[in-house]
């Protein structure tokens, strides 16, 4: 069978595509490095570990480096005598301003894994825009509850609260760090229970969501993805679209992952994760690079 | 004029993170998540 040709367009997409993968991977091994730790079936206990990555990258991973934000954020605001964590505030605004969500489409390793689903070939379907648009809003409750009831129960209870969206939401935490433990640890294994049959479903059903509507979680559900996008508006690394040499192909709407309208939205929309698709498929070379400086 | 409160919203969103991140080292917040790090978090991986 000859092999399909592919327009330059297509081919350049292609070629990005592939070198955004390797970066992810690059990214992922970067903040997991800790290989033994797969095999021990525990987690790496170095200083290191205070330090914040960016990214959605559970800290109970057992290769994780470095603290998730997120998980760190509800663990210092559900203790006691905290309700906010400035330290890892501190760091996404510092992170937000620079890069917007480019650390969505290039570093976040779940980011990957569903990147990665997107390309078994199934057929997909666009969601509807009466359901899509409203239904993205929910990623900023779950931001506001990340933010607010650790904290909140803490200050009821007197006591240390739970952090619940890794408790009862997080895919993340269940794929990169519930799964090797207790592949690897027999006492973990024996404490399984209801609760992780729970976040396994989760798990289960992100992972079919990406594979039929690309970046599924990072749409509709992540935390860091919403805080993120507060910034993508005025951070500094931002993609733009030259009117004036814009053809109204479409091509970039059709690729984009998350569903950003290109052409009336790019600049200004809180979605885009700056994965550079658009950019790598425009005919008319008409979507450039935002310099940082 | 756009550009320009582009620049200042940049110049004040750095600013607070800046605060917020020294603001957080001064309090110890460093140690606060080290120590949660460190132990297996069993909430977050579907146990606890």
């Amino acid at each position: 069978m000859a092999d399909r040709k592919f327009t330059p367009a297509e081919a350049a997409q292609r070629k990005h595509d592939r070198k955004r993968l390797w970066i992810q991977a690059g990214f992922a091994a970067l903040f997991n490095g800790y290989a033994a730790g797969f095999a021990k079936g525990k987690i790496f206990t170095g200083p290191a570990k205070g330090v914040c990555v960016p990214v959605l990258n559970c800290y109970s991973c057992p290769g994780a480096l470095g603290a998730c934000p997120i998980g760190s954020l509800q663990a210092v605001a559900g203790g006691k005598g905290r309700s906010v964590s400035f330290y890892i505030l501190g760091v996404l605004m510092l992170f937000g301003l620079v890069f917007g969500r480019l650390l969505c489409g290039f570093a976040c390793p779940f980011g990957w894994i569903q990147d990665l689903l997107s390309r078994i070939p199934v057929r997909r379907k666009k969601v509807p825009e009466r359901i899509d648009r409203p239904a993205r809003k929910l990623k900023y409750v779950a931001l506001a509850a990340v933010l607010v009831l650790p904290a909140a129960v803490s200050a009821i209870k007197g006591s240390a609260a739970s952090p619940y969206f890794c408790k009862y939401l997080c895919p993340a935490g269940t794929l990169e760090g519930g799964i090797p433990l207790l592949l690897a640890n027999a006492n973990l294994r024996a404490m399984a229970g209801a609760l992780f049959t729970w976040k396994a479903l989760v798990l289960a059903a992100c992972l079919a969501g990406a594979l039929f509507i690309p970046r599924c979680f990072c749409r509709y559900l992540c935390p860091l993805g919403a805080f993120y996008s507060l910034f993508n508006r005025f951070a500094l690394y931002r993609l733009t679209l030259d009117r004036s040499s814009c053809i109204g192909c479409g091509k970039c709407e059709e690729v984009c992952p998350m569903a950003v309208r290109v052409t009336q939205e790019l600049e200004c929309s809180g979605e885009c994760i700056r994965c550079g698709k658009c950019k790598a498929v425009c005919p008319a070379g008409a979507i450039e690079n935002k310099k940082i400086f | 004029m756009e550009e320009k409160r582009t620049l200042q919203l940049r110049i004040v969103v750095l600013a607070v993170a800046a605060a917020f991140l020294a603001i957080g080292l001064l309090r110890g917040e460093f140690s606060d998540v080290l120590a949660k790090a460190m132990r297996i978090c069993l909430e977050c991986i579907g146990i606890g």
